[in-house]
């Protein structure tokens, strides 16, 4: 398929992610490494899915794929309609900027910039953003936009990660073990704010974790082992990410 | 974008400024080295021009044998003087010039100086002006009366600063002549000789009085002056082609005398003072390359340390071109404030310089335009194999780096 320039406009229900088969390998010297068994998967515009599973169960690599960030080695992966498989690497990055927004587990922040200045990165190249200033607002920011990363706190700099990821309004939300490098009372924090914007704006929210207690928030949880889907389940009601303890 | 990525260039550079300063400094002293150069150069180019002009601008001077040496060629004599006079085109005015160093004494002071025969001509020839009383006559050269025009270093030395040496007398030798008058300052000559320290008379004086060369009716050189417009180098051609003719020269025959064209030898000069000075303007700049390789190590340390750093940008979505552009423009932000330092730098050095070697500081914008823009050139060429390096890194690797 001829890849597009731009994304397909977003939509508050139905499938936006179809995989099917998903197979990566990676190839290490005389070694191949399959990460993915061909994982079949479909995500829904709205819903927090949370992706369980031990280290190197694959998470991380499905995780990657779905933001474009990587590629599979084989199988189908199709991003409301739209087949990114196989798509050039400035398509990919099309789809990234617009589309996609990544919250990694050590924040990744660029240290010369200030708060404001993290998240103007991609309010300066996407389609159709919110301000720097309603982004950090809407993570509990506001008092904090002139900081560097240095005089933030733990919570604080992932809270920024996250702004930086909505700033775009985009259509997924993915997540990295958001907490792993939090203390609990900042991890609640965090997953608090990812709660509100999987809320407020609708965006479908996947989060890696190891955490099992955090997939109680989630709409549903898929079990990761050995690259593929083991074990999936819906949770009945979500639990405020509040309650959650552990 | 651009701003942003200038903006991001400041702060990451603030941030390591002594590394910054290190990387820069190749450049600074490549753009001072070149500037200071080529502004001095020009400066000492002016000097020389002016100090030709000093000697007459449109002079031409026969002289005897080839070079500065006579070697023995025979001199020139009053006939050679009026046939060149009738004969050659183009001719405004021309002086025999005889001369001869003695010590001259007035009371207790003694110099040994230059003593120069020649006519009034002369005066206009060679470009002198009177600062006190006059020039000396026709009839004085005719009768060959006792008179002189001394320069301003004869006044200091014989008669002393601020002293009226009009009706003065001067001894040089069995000679005694009077001062009639005082020649404007000349300062130095092309070849950095003291064009003041000299004492003109008549010279049929000379000859009689002095070099007792009046029965030989030698002539050591003939000053011409060429007519305003017309080309020098044709009353050359022509002076020549007589003086072979009255010297009965063969064609197989060298020429036993030469016609210094005072325009060729400003010309010469100067041409080969710019051909110094782009000689060191070239040395200067190779200084300037070796600045631009320390900037393009510099980025590529850059790019390493700040490789989780492309990594998220290129995650966001950032287009490699755009990771690029960001590194290219620290690398010339870099190289433009190595640049604009080195031009202030070089403007320090330029006022020091002309005022330590006496010429004149000709601030030219051209060539610190174009020394700013060689710098930033700089910057591209050498910023851009570290920038393509950052744009090539694949997001998950870079984002994997500690």
């Amino acid at each position: 398929m001829i890849p597009r320039a731009t994304p397909p406009p977003p939509t508050a229900t139905g499938v936006v992610f179809e995989a099917r088969k998903l197979r990566k390998v990676y190839h290490t010297g005389e070694l191949d490494v399959v990460a993915l068994h061909g994982v079949d998967l479909e995500l829904n515009a709205g819903e927090l899915v949370c992706l369980l599973g031990a280290s190197g169960s694959g998470k991380s690599t499905l995780l990657n794929i779905l933001g474009g960030l990587d590629v599979p080695t084989s199988g189908e992966l199709i991003y409301k309609g739209w087949q990114l498989d196989g798509s050039r690497e400035e398509t990919l990055t099309l789809f990234r900027r617009n589309c996609v927004g990544f919250v990694f587990q050590f924040y990744n922040l660029i240290p010369s910039l200030t708060a404001r200045e993290n998240v103007a990165l991609i309010t300066g190249i996407s389609l159709d953003p919110m301000t720097s200033e309603e982004a950090l607002e809407m993570v509990g920011l506001g008092a904090r936009m002139d900081h560097f990363p240095s005089q933030l706190s733990g919570g604080e700099q992932q809270r920024v990660a996250i702004a930086r990821a909505i700033a775009k309004r985009p259509e997924v939300l993915l997540c990295d073990e958001p907490t792993g490098a939090l203390d609990v009372t900042t991890g609640i924090t965090v997953l608090e704010a990812v709660e509100r914007i999987n809320r407020e704006l609708g965006t479908l929210t996947v989060v890696i974790t190891h955490n099992a207690v955090m997939s109680e928030m989630a709409d549903r949880v898929l079990y990761l082992s050995d690259g593929k889907i083991v074990n999936s389940h819906r949770n009945e009601t979500r639990l405020p990410a509040s309650q959650l303890k552990w | 974008m651009f701003f942003n990525a200038f903006i991001i260039a400041l702060r990451e550079i603030r941030r390591n400024l002594t590394r910054a300063f290190l990387t820069v400094v190749g450049i600074v002293i490549g753009v001072a080295a070149v500037v200071t150069m080529v502004t001095l150069g020009r400066g000492a180019t002016e000097v020389v021009k002016a100090q030709i002009s000093n000697i007459g601008s449109n002079l031409l001077i026969l002289r005897p044998g080839q070079g500065w040496g006579h070697s023995g060629a025979p001199m020139f004599n009053k006939s050679d003087l009026r046939t060149i006079k009738d004969q050659v085109p183009g001719i405004h005015a021309l002086a025999p010039f005889v001369n001869t160093n003695v010590p001259a004494v007035h009371l207790d002071n003694v110099r040994n100086t230059d003593i120069q025969g020649t006519t009034s001509n002369y005066f206009e020839i060679a470009n002198w002006k009177i600062a006190m009383g006059r020039f000396f006559t026709d009839a004085e050269v005719l009768e060959g009366a006792s008179v002189c025009v001394i320069g301003e270093t004869i006044r200091k030395e014989l008669f002393g600063k601020g002293v009226d040496p009009i009706g003065g007398k001067i001894r040089c030798k069995g000679m005694s002549v009077v001062v009639v008058g005082v020649t404007a300052v000349k300062g130095q000559g092309g070849f950095g000789d003291d064009l003041d320290d000299n004492i003109i008379v008549p010279y049929t004086t000379l000859q009689r009085r002095l070099t007792g060369q009046a029965k030989k009716d030698n002539i050591n050189q003939i000053m011409i002056s060429g007519e305003t417009g017309y080309p020098t180098a044709n009353i050359v051609a022509d002076v020549s082609s007589l003086m072979r003719e009255r010297r009965g020269l063969t064609h197989n025959e060298e020429n036993n005398f030469s016609v210094f064209d005072s325009l060729q030898l400003a010309d010469a000069i100067s041409s080969s003072t710019r051909v110094m000075t782009s000689l060191l303007g070239w040395v200067a700049g190779v200084s300037l390359l070796v600045g631009g390789i320390g900037i393009m190590n510099i980025m590529l340390v850059s790019v390493t340390e700040r490789t989780r750093e492309i990594g998220i940008r290129l995650a966001i979505g950032a287009r490699a071109r755009e990771v690029l552009l960001q590194f290219l423009v620290e690398a010339v932000t870099l190289s433009c404030v190595g640049g604009v330092t080195g031009i202030a730098l070089a403007y320090v050095f330029c006022s020091l310089g002309a005022e330590a070697v006496g010429a004149p500081f000709l601030f030219d914008p051209k060539i610190n335009l174009i020394a700013f823009v060689f710098s930033a050139a700089i910057g591209i060429i050498f910023g851009f194999m570290p920038a393509r390096r950052a744009a090539s890194l694949d997001p998950i690797e870079a984002l994997r780096h500690e």
